[in-house]
Parts: C-alpha cells; structure tokens; sequence
C-alpha cells in the first residue's frame, strides 16, 4: 500500500451526453456537498442548452436502440449490471457520502441496484410477450396488437435514492427501447455520474441513457416544451407547483406523462407499470384468405 | 341508355323525436338549466328537436349521482351482475337498432347504410364484448385486485355519436367505474335514445348520466373536482386543453385525437382491391374519421394508373339523401365542418394542387361536399398537413420504401395508416416503422371491439378496446 501521503488524482465531475462526457456548455458548476454539507465535488450545472442538446442524442440513441432485437437490448442492460459489479466500491462509498447511511446499508442499496438492472435485462425479450396479443375480432383477419417504445422520455430520478431510485427510472424506460435524458438527484449527484461511468462501458448506445447534474426546475420545463420529446418522468418532482407547470407544457405536444409516486418503496419488486407507461400498443389488421 | 336507381329511403316512421329533451342524471330525465339550443337534421337544415344545456348545477347534479351511484351500488356490486348489465345493453342495442341507425342518420347526417351496418352493429358489440370482461378482471394483466377509479368525465365527438359513447361506457361499466357522457353539442339524440336503453335495463340510478350541451359543458365537467377519470375523443387542439386543465390533479387521462393517416399503395398491390380500400379510408362517413386515410401514398410507377381508377370509382358514388339505401356520401354534419373543409380545399389550390371531383348533384338544402380528389400535393401544403375531417384526398408519391415510411411519419399525428401489397415481408416492416397505432394491411377502416385503438405522438394517449382498453379505466399496478 502506498503511503498516506499520496496526493490523490481527484476527478472532474461532468455530464453524460451522446455518449461523451462534456461539461456544461454554460460552463457552470455547483458544489455537491455530503449530509454535513461538506464539499465533496464541483458537479457540472447543466442548462436548457445542455438539455437540448441531450435531446438531439436520445434521438440519434433512440433510432438505433429502437431497432436493436429484444434479445440485444436484454444482454445491453445485462452488460450494465456486470460493470456496476465491478464498481461495486465505489457506488458504496459514494452513496455513505451522499446519503449519510452506514456501508452496510449503501451496500444494500448498490446490490439491489445492480439486482434491478438484471431484473429489467429479463424483460426485454419479454414485456412484448405480456403486452401484446392476437385479438379474435369479428371477421377473416389476422389482428395482433405489440407494444413499441414511446421515443425520447425525459425523466427526473428521485431526490433521495440517489442510486437506486435512479436506476428505477432509468431501467423501464430503455428496456422497451427507449432513449432516456435523466437529471440526477440534485443534491446527491455523484452516484449517478458513477453511473455514467458504467454507461460508458457497457455497450449502451450513445445516445441511448443521457444524465444531466443540475436543478430541474431549470431544465425541465425546455423538455417539458420540447417538440421532440415524447414522454415525461416526473418521479423526482416532489414541487406540486412545478409538476403541475411540467404537465400543462407537455400538452404542447400531446406528451404522455408520468406523475410523481406517492411514497415509493424503491427496495420493492417493481411492476410493470413503468414498462407500459412508455410504450405505445400497435394493432395491425391482416386479411386471411386464399 | 344509363340506368338509375329509384329512390329507396328508410323509413322514419321507427323514430319517435322528442320535439324537447331533458339531461338524463340519476336515472331520471331531467330538465337542464341552461339555454336549451336546437339539434337539426344537416342533409334537410329542418330543426329534429331542442336539447337541454347542461350549466354547472346541472354538471355538479350529474357528478353527484355518479359518485353516489359509485358509492353505493356500482364498485360494490360483483362483477358478474355488472357485466349482466351491460349484456342487457347490448342486447337492447340490437332490439332497437333500427330505430338507433335512423335517428343517427337524421341527426349525424351518415349514410344509413353505415348507421345500420357499422355504427349500431359494432356499438352492441362493444358493449357485449366487455360484459364478459367485468368479472374477469383479474385475469387481464393488472395485477391481482384491479380496481376502478371512480368517477369518470367521458366527452365525444359527432362523428360516429353512438359508437363513440359505446366505446367509451362499454369498458368504464365493466371495470366497474361511472358515467358522466356529454355527447357533441350538434349530435344529441342517440345518446338520449341510449338514455332509454339504460332505463330498460335497470341500470342503477347514476351509474350513466348523460348531459347534453356545447363546449362549456365539457369544460366544468371535465374541471368537476370529484371527477377521478376523463377520457376525451375530438380535435388535438381540445385534447390539448382538456391536458392543460387537469395538469396538478390526480385525475387520469385518455385522449383519441386527430390524424393525417397515410395510405401507402405499392406497385404490386392489387389496384382494384387498393382502390376499394382508398375509396372506403377517406370517403367512409363523409371522410369525418379521425384515422382516415386522406394522405394516398403512391409508389410511382403506379400512381397515374391509380388515379385513373379512382377517379373512375369515385364517379359511382352516390351523393344524397342519408336515409336512401343506396347513397355512399351523405351530408357534412355541420355548417362549421363545411365552412372548414372549404376552407382547407381553398387552401389546396392556392398553394398549387391540383383539384378534382366527380360530376355530382349537390342538394340544395343541408351541407353537402363532394368528394375531393387533390393531386400534385407536396408535403408542405396545408391539405398534407392539417386534418380537414371531410371527404378530401391529398395524393402524393413515393419511389422507394424508405420515402414512403418518411412521408408517412412526417406527420404529428399517429393514428393509424394502411398498407397495399402483395408482400408479405414488406407489410410485417412497414408496420414496424410506421410510428402509428392502428396499422391496416391491404383494408382499411375496419373496428372491432377486441381491436384496441388509439394513437402515436399527437393522436393521443391510451387504447379503446381489447385489453389494453381495460388499463384506462383501472388503477394502475403500483405505488413506485
């Protein structure tokens, strides 16, 4: 072991965007500090135009990701939970800096993390099979209804489960085949930037996961009115005010939005409802005959 | 020598007008405290009969009843008597559907042998098909203990008046919700006449309340606090409103609005059969269809040919009088449609397409528009872009697959699309790409209750029909 006098190589703490890790073009930092309020890192502030930028790489994401086999996206995401494995440790330390829980529990939290990744990996090539049917409908056709992504979705992680509950979010809505910009909890960033890290190296897509570090209120509302933003997550908006301002933007384009849950329980076996909420059902009409 | 077709009109003698007609809340009819307005017959301009205008006393009245009627009878009862219910309806339906197909017919201005032979058919199928679901719930894919909402606020359109109240009862009964229905302000009177069926059925007081009125009805009832559902069918602009207005509540959200669907026909597809489908996918109900067809892709090699043809057909047509048994176009439902499928045709030449229509006599009383044929459409001009809701085609072309899939999708719309070939493998990836929520492959315009509907991007959010309709109306899986 070296000695305890090294200087360590401390990082710079930037978004993820397209697949690259830039900083914010406003050139803007704000501290992110531990439950003490001692600093930890300079984290990059993102802006409206980090936000738009992000847009026009979930879009480049989504027109690749969408057309990946269910069975590529499923080993994708299976990918991701084998390099959070590796990086294990440092998930652990960053959420005990971030959340001011013993390592036992941050530990808890990166194992059920990391669970919840391969739990979503399983539904790829399988969600279609529970969505979808044949319809018997009333004449000689062949009638099948498959559900398909929604597009580009724009989400808030949770504010308090700064790994976990990011993964949630995250997790349903690229697994269908969507492209996700997501902003960070903002006072507990630095886990989701190890995120990006993983990202990086696990075969997603560029494009395909973009995490933005910044304030929602700020960033939102740009994506909120964003004519190529299909969806909105709005799990971390616990500001009625801004939910509600969130939601009437979105009508500008017909955006199928996702309110705020009511007490989640992050450590529960999810449903499927945040799978359906970003996908679109298909029926597609066939005659039969000879 | 032409031969012609003697007239050969339904009788009207089934129908029994109310010349005025109350709001139909808890039960019971009841007088409405607005300013009653007049409902007219648009192939005749003759005034049908007055319709009360529901105000706010009467929408809170109406919500009032339906959260009773929640309360105390309807979420309370198994699902095996709801669904006995709604088999009643249905079957009520189909005693009375003469008399539902001609009142349509008068009041919405279809052709008769479309209110007979699809309007009124597939609406007792609707409610047919989901009285079998009401005590099958748990089975559908949401969860274990699926449960209703509530209250729900349900506001329709005037183009297919009593299918669209089917569609919309039908799956909120059988999950076990109730109703509050406002019908569209110029299309009142099968959703009265259902009123009755509901009545003969024994519904329970307040489980459907209809309240009749214009747009400020819809408003305060979709505005109603103790409403816990809205499920809207009509223009993106309203559907955009409605979004806006219950932004900050709880209240759920299903939207079914507008479209500009393609109908892409290519060089191998069958003409005379693709020609039956184009004539169907925009002239169907004097082309007021929210998933027409009014975009004709062409595959060039084709598209000279395909016009020929169609232009042919479309010289067979019969416009007229919507109770003869043989019109195919009836009449515009309102003075207000016409003025805006003038409008957007108008538009259509002054941008540079090129007009067509048969030769057709157009009657002189009621609102009438011919069928309208526009060539040399670019995808700039208004007529490739805005949703007219009239019996107008825009022809543009294509010449490989690939342009055809992004013409169909530069659209906001989503709603549906159609696809003409004889190959197999080119209609399963067209399908896949077309960014729409009803695909048709070689037909066009065909509904089914087990077929669920509804669109893409700015056609809206949510399914009507089969089991993906069921989710609408039922409290989502989960907390997180």
């Amino acid at each position: 072991m070296i000695g305890n006098d090294r200087v360590e190589v401390r990082k710079t703490h930037k978004l993820f965007v397209g697949g690259a890790f830039p900083r914010s073009e406003s050139g803007r930092t704000y501290e992110a500090t531990n439950s003490q309020g001692e600093f930890l890192a300079n984290v990059a502030k993102a802006s409206r135009k980090d936000a738009r930028d992000a847009v026009l790489a979930a879009r480049t994401g989504f027109n690749s990701w969408s057309k990946a086999t269910a069975y590529n996206r499923g080993q994708v995401l299976y990918r991701i939970a084998e390099v959070m494995e590796g990086r294990k440790d440092q998930f652990i330390s960053d959420i005990q800096d971030a959340e001011a829980v013993s390592a036992k529990k941050a530990a808890t939290q990166t194992d059920q993390a990391i669970d919840r990744v391969l739990w979503y990996a399983g539904w790829a090539d399988k969600y279609a099979q529970v969505f979808g049917n044949t319809n018997p409908v009333s004449g000689p056709f062949f009638n099948f209804s498959i559900p398909e992504p929604t597009g580009v979705v724009a989400a808030v992680a949770p504010q308090d489960s700064s790994l976990l509950g990011l993964i949630s979010v995250i997790a349903p809505i690229i697994t269908s085949g969507n492209s996700v910009i997501v902003i960070a909890s903002t006072a507990s960033p630095i886990p989701a930037i190890t995120l990006s890290e993983c990202l990086a190296t696990s075969d997603v897509i560029a494009g395909n996961i973009n995490i933005l570090t910044g304030d929602p209120a700020e960033i939102m509302p740009s994506l909120a009115s964003h004519g190529d933003v299909n969806a909105l997550d709005l799990t971390g908006i616990t500001d009625s005010e801004l939910q509600k301002a969130l939601q009437i933007e979105a009508a500008g384009t017909v955006k199928r939005v996702r309110s705020a849950p009511v007490n989640p329980d992050w450590r529960a076996t999810p449903s499927l409802s945040r799978l359906r909420a970003f996908t679109e059902v298909k029926t597609v009409w066939h005659p039969m005959g000879m | 020598m032409t031969f012609q077709y003697a007239p050969a009109p339904e009788s009207t003698a089934i129908v029994n007008i109310n010349s005025s007609n109350d709001l139909f809340i808890n039960g019971e009819f009841t007088p409405g405290h607005g300013a009653p307005f007049k409902t007219i017959n648009p192939a005749t301009e003759e005034v049908l009969a007055e319709i009360a205008q529901a105000n706010e006393e009467d929408v809170n009245a109406a919500v009032m009843a339906a959260r009773k009627a929640y309360d105390k009878s309807w979420s309370k009862m198994s699902g095996r008597d709801r669904g006995k219910y709604l088999f009643r309806i249905a079957r009520l339906i189909q005693e009375r559907s003469r008399e539902l197909a001609v009142l349509e017919t008068l009041d919405n201005g279809k052709p008769i042998r479309e209110s007979r032979d699809v309007d009124v058919p597939i609406a007792a199928a609707h409610f047919f098909y989901h009285a079998g679901w009401a005590d099958k719930l748990e089975f559908a894919g949401y969860g274990d203990n699926p449960r209703p909402l509530g209250v729900v606020a349900q506001v329709i359109p005037w183009n297919f008046p009593l299918l669209m109240l089917a569609w919309k009862i039908a799956p909120a009964l059988a999950t076990g919700n109730t109703v509050v229905l406002k019908p569209a302000e110029t299309t009142s009177l099968t959703a009265l006449l259902f009123a009755e069926i509901c009545q003969q059925a024994d519904l329970p007081p307040g489980v459907v309340n209809i309240i009749t009125g214009a747009g400020e009805t819809g408003r305060m009832l979709v505005e109603h606090p103790d409403v816990n559902k809205v499920a809207f069918t009509g223009s993106t602009a309203v559907g955009q409103a409605i979004q806006r207005q219950i932004a900050g509540t709880q209240k759920r959200l299903t939207l079914e609005l507008g479209g500009k669907a393609a109908n892409i026909v290519f060089d191998d597809a069958p003409i005379d059969q693709a020609v039956e489908g184009i004539v169907n996918g925009i002239y169907f109900n004097q082309g007021h269809v929210c998933c027409a067809g009014s975009r004709l892709l062409l595959q060039e090699s084709i598209a000279e040919q395909t016009i020929d043809s169609l232009k042919r057909r479309l010289q067979t047509l019969r416009l007229g009088d919507p109770l003869d048994k043989n019109t195919d176009i009836g009449a515009i439902n309102s003075r207000e449609q016409l003025n805006r499928i003038i409008d957007l045709t108008k538009s259509g030449e002054e941008e540079g397409a090129q007009r067509w229509s048969p030769d057709c006599v157009i009657p002189e009383k009621g609102f009438w528009f011919a069928p309208t044929v526009f060539t040399n459409v670019t995808q700039a001009h208004r007529i490739a872009r805005e949703e007219i809701f009239g019996p107008v085609l825009s022809v543009l072309t294509f010449r490989t697959p690939d342009e055809a899939i992004e013409k169909a999708n530069n659209t906001p719309y989503g709603l549906s699309a159609g696809i003409w070939t004889e190959k197999g493998s080119r209609i399963l990836a067209m399908a896949n790409k077309v960014r729409a929520g009803v695909v048709w492959a070689n037909t066009f315009n065909r509904f089914d209750p087990a077929s669920p509907f509804g669109g893409y991007k700015e056609s809206g959010f949510g399914r009507e029909g089969g089991v993906q309709g069921l989710g609408a109306y039922l409290t989502s899986e989960e907390s997180s």
